[in-house]
């Protein structure tokens, strides 16, 4: 029965089905074989990533819940935790935006909210290949609408994010999406079965045919016949999930609960078999008892049906009619489908037939682990090479290049897209998105988060390691220039298909790059997201780890966003500016180059800016503080005169020689993203003390010109270079996008 | 006094509703869950935003056959205040307590950011703590507050003074560019005859903390507070 092709069709290797055979000590049937697919796949087991993840940081004293729970959990203080986590949707999202974009929400928040957390925040990171790319712009607009789709209606605001446009993930858009909720410390609850005897419940939609193999098509490459695979991605229900939402945060209250964990890739059988392997316990389910869609279904499909907003949850023994009323109040029906036994073993019945028996252990923790060959990519040494003299005539023209930067659609205002999403429900956003990170105020005390995610799959591809701390880098300083301390972290590791040596050198440089960046910035990885085989036809998209940072703003009120505040202010920067260009978005826009090595990296420097800019914020002596990266000095300096009411600037930039032309050299020191570097705004009274401050910490600090005018005019070692009206840059930057999109749908 | 905020499933802005009347205006709120029919002593109800019942049939379809509603009409004829806000206008609309209907924005997507309204009635209990003319900035969040009346109903509308708020510019001007939705005549928030209920499609209740971005929308809900001490 179960041949060759069985096995291929589950993407399973004969090695894997040999160790099948020695677990069950029998050939397995079709439905086990089906279970331990989907358990076995990349997507659920981390078969090829867990020897490199286990490295990660993932202790320390703010941490409450580190990995292998539902999500990541941290003390933000008053008793409080941040429950937050990161995940994928990306290729459902290729295969169907809308819905792909949309079920990955649900699937995050469902994460969040069964961890006894109220989620209150979301965030998105996008990435497509180039926006005048045929076919790009039916997937932005059907993955933004997706998501607005669905945070909008359940009544979770989407306060941030980042969108990335780079021909590299024409064929593989990256969809990944970050919730965040609050609950009480004391109460955070597990995703854990225990108790022999005590009653397993089913709650939510019903199961369909939809979704099967979702985990398994998550972990294999795309091809021309990837649209074929439409029936296996899901369609999401808000509404259902919101009813959901509510009802178990209302059964959580009553303290009947044993454990309950969401059903999301591998539905009902990564539940059952999760739930009951954390516990040390087993589970027999009957999968007649599960509400279905459809009729004759079988348990096969039962089981690997990935039909979304389901829930699993064991009810402490007496106490089941107190959780059936909460949800019969909310019109969802708890159905008992079965109990926590003591044997360790998965029992599925069908009826009164055993459909499925197997030991949870073998399709958890002793799921398969691979310590994949890894090798040097042999692209590099050609794409880390840089010589800015042969990049041909030196552009002198600054003010064409910074228009042109704002202009591109990575640096360009985002207000098209997040004009979409609802991000002021729930009355607690005070960073509205495109003024920095994330800012949300907790109700009910002083405080406040800030959090923020950011990648670079440019850098990563030119140097993953280095690439990956940048990231790490940028979403804590993100986090930093709110005023907030950065205190966790989240991963989403998007890469292409880790059976390549040269992509698993990739990703292994990636982890080690991000466990050094978040030990010594003190932001340990809570929990996240492994997407692998991002590739299509065999091209794979760029490595592009992406992080969530989250932080804590003392006082709220204190927060600091990127605009100017008033005329006649002192603009400060942090750090250092040494020109470098590899890897820049000025390259890429004006040269149209991907080559040279990303800028480096102090952590030591990073992290003293990063603790320096908590302290003045806290201390209020800045007036608003915005990071440098894409773009340069030159384009933070334009977004922090944007949204302002055209108030100007003039600053004066250090000179750096990198080059033999002089328009390199400019440009250089204009659009260079030298990393660890803040554009802050102080009041003439307080700069003497900033500065002050700055140097006892040992961070570079020195004022290079004020606010004030309708100008932005930056000179660069005293020649004036950039001179143009805020107006003018503003309307361009601001309308790129916009226009765009307009031009489409005319 | 106490503010009733009525939660049908999938209302969303329950809880800002809430916390506007409780912590911000100090003021009671009682939850009013749809299934029920007891306003619960409320001396003004609200009918929050959101997507009651998902809005899968048409916006604010379902909601109005919730038990609550028999009462919400009630308590409406009788005087007592009733605002909706956004899908509670949406709601009222479709409950016939409010004339004309929703399309879809007009940009064809859902928009969320803050807007201009001028006042344009101060006679009624949500703005009487107004200036006739003064303009607010509120919040949107919403994919079909794009107001339709037919003509006769419009000129009916407008000769009874029912239009309260008016999209307008920063200094109050009403003209096509600030108008984010495409309303007919501008219309961002719509009383009856009787002016005790109010349709709104701006949330006051997201503006009413300066640390929120503004707190106009505390001069609405004063309002109400104000007039229902008066009475």
């Amino acid at each position: 029965m179960i041949d060759a092709q069985a096995l291929q069709r589950h993407g399973l290797t004969a090695a894997e089905y040999d160790r099948i055979v020695a677990f069950l000590g029998r050939e397995p049937n079709l439905t086990e074989l089906g279970i331990f697919s989907v358990m076995w796949s990349e997507h659920c087991s981390y078969k090829s990533s867990r020897v490199h993840l286990r490295t990660l940081p993932t202790r320390g004293p703010q941490v409450l819940q580190g990995p292998g729970e539902n999500a990541g959990a941290i003390d933000i203080g008053d008793g409080l935790a941040a429950v937050f986590k990161i995940e994928s949707h990306n290729h459902p999202s290729f295969i169907e935006p809308y819905q792909g974009a949309a079920t990955g929400v649900g699937g995050i928040i469902r994460d969040i909210f069964t961890m006894g957390a109220r989620p209150i925040a979301l965030l998105n990171s996008l990435r497509f290949g180039s926006l005048d790319a045929p076919g790009t712009s039916r997937l932005v607009e059907g993955v933004v609408a997706g998501i607005a789709g669905y945070g909008n209606s359940i009544g979770i605001p989407t306060i941030g994010g980042e969108v990335v446009f780079e021909p590299a993930y024409a064929g593989n858009p990256l969809v990944n999406v970050f919730c965040l909720g609050i609950a009480r410390a004391d109460d955070l609850v597990k995703g854990v079965a225990s108790g022999v005897g005590n009653a397993v419940y089913y709650v939510g939609a019903k199961t369909g045919r939809d979704g099967i193999h979702g985990a398994t098509m998550a972990s294999a490459e795309f091809d021309e016949k990837s649209a074929e695979k439409r029936p296996a991605v899901q369609v999401g229900d808000p509404f259902m999930e919101k009813l959901l939402l509510e009802a178990c945060l209302e059964v959580m209250k009553t303290d009947a609960l044993v454990g309950i964990q969401d059903m999301g890739a591998a539905g009902l059988t990564c539940s059952t078999t999760e739930m009951g392997s954390r516990g040390g316990a087993g589970i027999e389910i009957d999968v007649a008892l599960v509400p279905q869609r459809e009729a004759g279904m079988t348990p096969y499909e039962i089981m690997l049906s990935e039909s979304q907003e389901r829930m699993l949850l064991v009810a402490k023994r007496g106490r089941e009619a107190e959780v059936e009323a909460v949800f019969d109040k909310w019109d969802l029906h708890a159905v008992k489908i079965g109990e926590v036994t003591s044997d360790g073993m998965l029992r599925v019945k069908n009826g009164g037939q055993v459909a499925a028996q197997i030991p949870n252990r073998a399709l958890t923790d002793e799921a398969p682990v691979y310590e994949r060959p890894m090798g040097r990519p042999d692209y590099l040494d050609e794409a880390q090479k840089l010589d800015l003299d042969a990049l041909g005539t030196s552009k002198t023209d600054h003010n064409a290049a910074l228009l042109a930067l704002l202009a591109s659609p990575t640096i360009a205002s985002k207000r098209w897209i997040y004009r979409q999403y609802d991000h002021m429900v729930q009355t607690n956003t005070i960073n509205l998105p495109g003024l920095g990170a994330g800012v949300v105020r907790i109700k009910g005390t002083d405080r406040g988060l800030a959090m923020s995610v950011d990648g670079n799959g440019r850098y990563c591809y030119l140097d993953p390691k280095r690439g990956a701390m940048l990231a790490v880098a940028e979403a804590a300083r993100n986090v930093a220039c709110a005023g907030a301390r950065p205190l966790g972290a989240t991963n989403c590791l998007n890469f292409g298909n880790p059976e390549r040596p040269a992509i698993m050198w990739q990703f292994g440089q990636a982890v080690q790059g991000i466990g050094e960046a978040c030990r010594a910035l003190d932001v340990p990885i809570t929990g996240g997201n492994v997407s692998l085989y991002n590739e299509t036809d065999g091209r794979a998209i760029y490595p592009t780890p992406v992080i969530g940072v989250v932080g804590v703003l003392e006082h709220a009120d204190r927060v600091l966003a990127r605009r100017f505040r008033g005329p006649g202010d002192a603009i400060v920067l942090f750090g250092t500016g040494r020109g470098e260009l590899g890897g820049s978005e000025y390259l890429k826009v004006c040269y149209d180059r991907v080559c040279g090595l990303p800028p480096a990296l102090d952590l030591a420097a990073e992290r003293a800016l990063q603790v320096l800019l908590v302290s003045l914020a806290g201390d209020r002596l800045l007036r608003s503080a915005n990071d440098c990266s894409d773009g340069g000095i030159a384009a933070a300096i334009a977004e922090s005169c944007f949204d302002t009411n055209g108030m100007g600037a003039e600053a004066s930039i250090d000179a750096v020689a990198v080059a033999q032309a002089t328009g390199l050299n400019e440009a250089a020191a204009l659009f260079g993203e030298s990393a660890t570097r803040v554009v802050a705004s102080v009041t003439p009274d307080d700069v003497a003390t900033v500065l002050e401050r700055a140097a006892g910490a040992g961070v570079p600090a020195r004022v290079i010109g004020q606010t004030g005018g309708n100008l932005l005019r930056l000179a660069v070692g005293g020649r004036t270079a950039i001179d143009l009206s805020v107006d003018e840059a503003e309307r361009i930057w601001t309308s790129a996008l916009e226009s765009y999109f307009r031009k489409v749908a005319a | 006094m106490t503010f009733g905020v009525v939660v049908f499933p999938g209302s969303n802005c329950e809880q800002d509703a809430y916390h506007a009347a409780t912590d911000v205006l100090g003021q009671n709120a009682r939850y009013l869950w749809h299934k029920d029919t007891d306003l619960k002593g409320a001396d003004v109800v609200v009918l929050p935003g959101g997507f009651a019942h998902g809005d899968y049939l048409r916006v604010g379809a379902m909601a109005r056959f919730s038990p609550i509603m028999a009462s919400v009409k009630e308590f409406a004829a009788n005087g007592g205040p009733v605002v909706g806000i956004c899908n509670g206008f949406q709601i009222l609309l479709e409950a016939g307590l409010l004339p004309g209907a929703m399309l879809r924005n007009r940009s064809l997507k859902y928009q969320c950011e803050f807007v201009h309204v001028r006042v344009e009635q101060t006679d009624t209990p949500f703005t009487s703590g107004a200036r006739a003319g003064q303009v607010l900035r509120l919040p949107i969040g919403h994919g079909e507050g794009n107001y339709f009346a037919p003509p006769e109903l419009l000129q009916k509308i407008e000769a009874n003074r029912q239009v309260v708020l008016r999209y307008c510019d920063a200094n109050g001007h009403v003209d096509d560019q600030s108008n984010p939705n495409g309303s007919v005549n501008a219309i961002a928030a719509l009383c009856n005859e009787k002016r005790n209920v109010l349709g709104m499609m701006p949330h006051p209740e997201r503006a009413c903390e300066p640390l929120l971005g503004g707190d106009d929308g505390r001069i609405l809900l004063a309002s109400v507070v104000n007039a229902m001490a008066a009475r």
